[in-house]
């Protein structure tokens, strides 16, 4: 499989603390791939890097062969990199209608239109209608934002990325915080995911990481510490000694 | 069955359309608010003057709405968009470069768009507080470069030997102020529709998006810094636009166009009024311009005390958000109780299949 979002000895700093340290990671197209590791390990981080929210230090990362490392952000979405956001970063005063509808009309390149009265387009219509159903936001499409059920509002954090249309998306922790009976929810739409869309996943729920991905790196004081498939992760000692135990044990 | 599914998939994405529409739709309070406005026009005659003030203002102040209102952008020097207008309106009709009122009104809406554009870039980064700070600098560098080339503009004394020609080469401008009365409500009133439609468009959305979540904003693909550079830049040119209309109704331009205290007066009328529903400057204006009339009648010295003592009671009322007193006239015009009734009413037929 061809690689899709590589990294290359990337590094950034804060101050005298490494908070990744060279880096290189390399993501297949159409993979599942997991990045895990221990509090403080520098994922969200990373996926910060990836999507143009903190500039590196040193390093570079590459789309498709492409060298993105200077692109600003919302260029980088353009070109196909979305993400959700641990904590859910969302329009309260909007609609998840308005909500999806921002991203679909930005990436059709009329976001910027202040001749045409919102909700004028039927293809962007269909397409916000289209996405609102996969998420099962349909019944609550006219309400604000805040006022929503956080399962909901976790699921709209979900749809906003996909909206982009990502090639790459990165999903942090997309079932932080989702009561148990709810997470089935959230875990569904994930697994259903086009299986063509490559998906990098954050997540320290280790049945989540086991059941969904094909690849998983683990990731220890922002250095890649080791990857591989899910069951040689599973068996080795080390990982078990610095991360799984730890998870295991508490 | 297929048939079935898309004759209600073609229902949801009507609800859908109309739900995103409905923010844009005129609602009845909106067309009385108009109407009352053209019937000011034929019932107070004698009160023409404060009128046409109060539709410079409101439009001043609508241009403030459409930065800090839309986009999130707190100013303190917007007159310095106002005192560019009203210096290019009157140095057009002084020189007798551009005679005809309506396009040198244009014109001078488009200069101060040229000035907002280019000190767009200064409001990008920083806080609230620089952007206070940067505003204000701009407005103080601009009168003291006024100040400056007094042979251009008259300095301290102002812009003199300013002579107006007809509106549209027909309607003169009169002692009594019709004239300028029907001229400043037209204007307002064509900038107003058309404000209405900018934050009503996909590009009004996403200024909301930026004002509400710039990161969020960001990681789907709009470029915050494009979309806060482009409404600086109209609002800068509503803003020249009416200090274009004071010049011209005035037949007269100072420094005063670019005064801290009309920044700070602008600043005050919107917390009136409320800002993010576009009627806060002009109810705002309404209120403000009465008030100051009636206590400087009252109390010519002390009004600005009445004035302050309404801002210390409008923010006790508020508290946290200062506006938030004119919370029922937004429910009215934004139509929130209704658009959430029309939902559930609509949406649970769709659901039940």
């Amino acid at each position: 499989m061809p690689v899709v979002l590589e990294t290359i000895g990337l590094e950034v700093r804060f101050g005298g603390i490494v908070a990744t340290n060279d880096v290189s990671l390399r993501v297949e197209k159409g993979a599942r791939h997991a990045l895990i590791g221990p509090n403080g390990a520098g994922k969200t981080t990373l996926i910060n890097l990836l999507t143009g929210m903190l500039r590196p230090s040193s390093g570079s990362i590459l789309l498709d062969g492409e060298n993105i490392t200077d692109l600003s952000p919302h260029k980088r979405v353009r070109l196909g990199i979305s993400r959700t956001f641990q904590i859910n970063q969302l329009f309260g005063d909007l609609t998840p209608l308005e909500t999806i509808g921002l991203a679909i009309s930005e990436r059709r390149g009329s976001g910027g239109d202040w001749w045409r009265v919102v909700g004028s387009r039927p293809d962007v219509i269909a397409e916000i209608v289209e996405i609102l159903e996969q998420f099962r936001l349909a019944d609550v499409m006219g309400e604000r934002t805040v006022t929503l059920p956080y399962g909901k509002q976790r699921l709209l954090e979900i749809a906003l990325a996909i909206a982009c249309r990502p090639r790459v998306l990165l999903l942090d922790e997309p079932a932080a915080g989702v009561p148990e009976d709810e997470r089935h929810e959230i875990l569904a739409t994930i697994a259903a995911l086009p299986a063509d869309v490559t998906v990098l996943l954050i997540e320290h729920d280790m049945d989540i990481v086991f059941s969904f991905a094909d690849r998983i790196s683990v990731l220890v004081n922002g250095e890649l510490f080791v990857e591989g498939a899910p069951e040689e992760i599973a068996r080795d000692p080390r990982v078990k000694a610095v991360y799984l135990g730890e998870a295991l044990d508490a | 069955m297929s048939g079935e599914r898309s004759v209600t998939a073609r229902s949801v994405n009507a609800v859908a359309a109309s739900h995103l529409a409905s923010r844009a739709r005129w609602q009845p309070l909106e067309i009385a608010f108009w109407v009352a406005a053209l019937a000011t026009v034929f019932l107070l005659p004698g009160r023409h003057l404060i009128l046409t003030e109060i539709a410079i203002l409101a439009l001043f102040a609508l241009s403030l709405d459409l930065i800090l209102g839309y986009a999130g952008i707190l100013s303190l020097g917007h007159a310095a968009f106002f005192g560019f207008g009203a210096y290019a309106a009157g140095l057009l009709a002084k020189h007798e470069i551009v005679n005809e009122p309506v396009l040198a009104l244009l014109l001078s809406g488009m200069a101060a768009m040229v000035l907002g554009f280019v000190t767009s870039f200064l409001v990008l980064r920083g806080s609230d507080l620089t952007r206070l700070m940067v505003t204000l600098g701009v407005s103080l560098v601009l009168r003291e470069i006024a100040n400056r080339y007094s042979d251009l503009t008259g300095g301290a004394d102002g812009l003199q030997g300013v002579i107006m020609k007809p509106v549209l080469g027909q309607f003169r401008f009169d002692m009594f102020g019709h004239t300028a009365y029907y001229y400043s409500l037209a204007v307002l009133f064509v900038l107003f529709v058309l404000a209405r439609r900018i934050v009503h468009s996909p590009f009004g959305l996403s200024l909301r998006s930026v004002k509400g979540n710039p990161s969020r904003a960001t990681a789907i693909g709009i470029s915050v810094d494009t979309r806060l550079v482009a409404i600086y830049t109209i609002a800068a040119g509503y803003a020249g636009v009416a200090g274009a209309l004071l010049a011209q109704t005035t037949a007269f331009a100072s420094l005063d166009g670019f005064s801290f205290d009309r920044s700070a007066d602008l600043l005050l009328v919107l917390i009136i009024g409320g800002a993010g529903y576009l009627y806060g400057g002009l109810i705002g204006a309404i209120i403000f311009k009465f008030m100051q009339d009636w206590l400087s009648a009252l109390t010519p010295q002390y009004w600005p005390f009445w004035i302050g003592l309404l801002l210390v009671i409008i923010v006790l009322v508020g508290r946290e958000r200062i506006t938030s007193w004119t919370d029922p006239i937004r429910r009215v015009v934004g139509r929130l109780d209704w658009r959430s009734a029309l939902r559930r009413a609509s949406a649970s037929p769709a659901e039940g299949n």
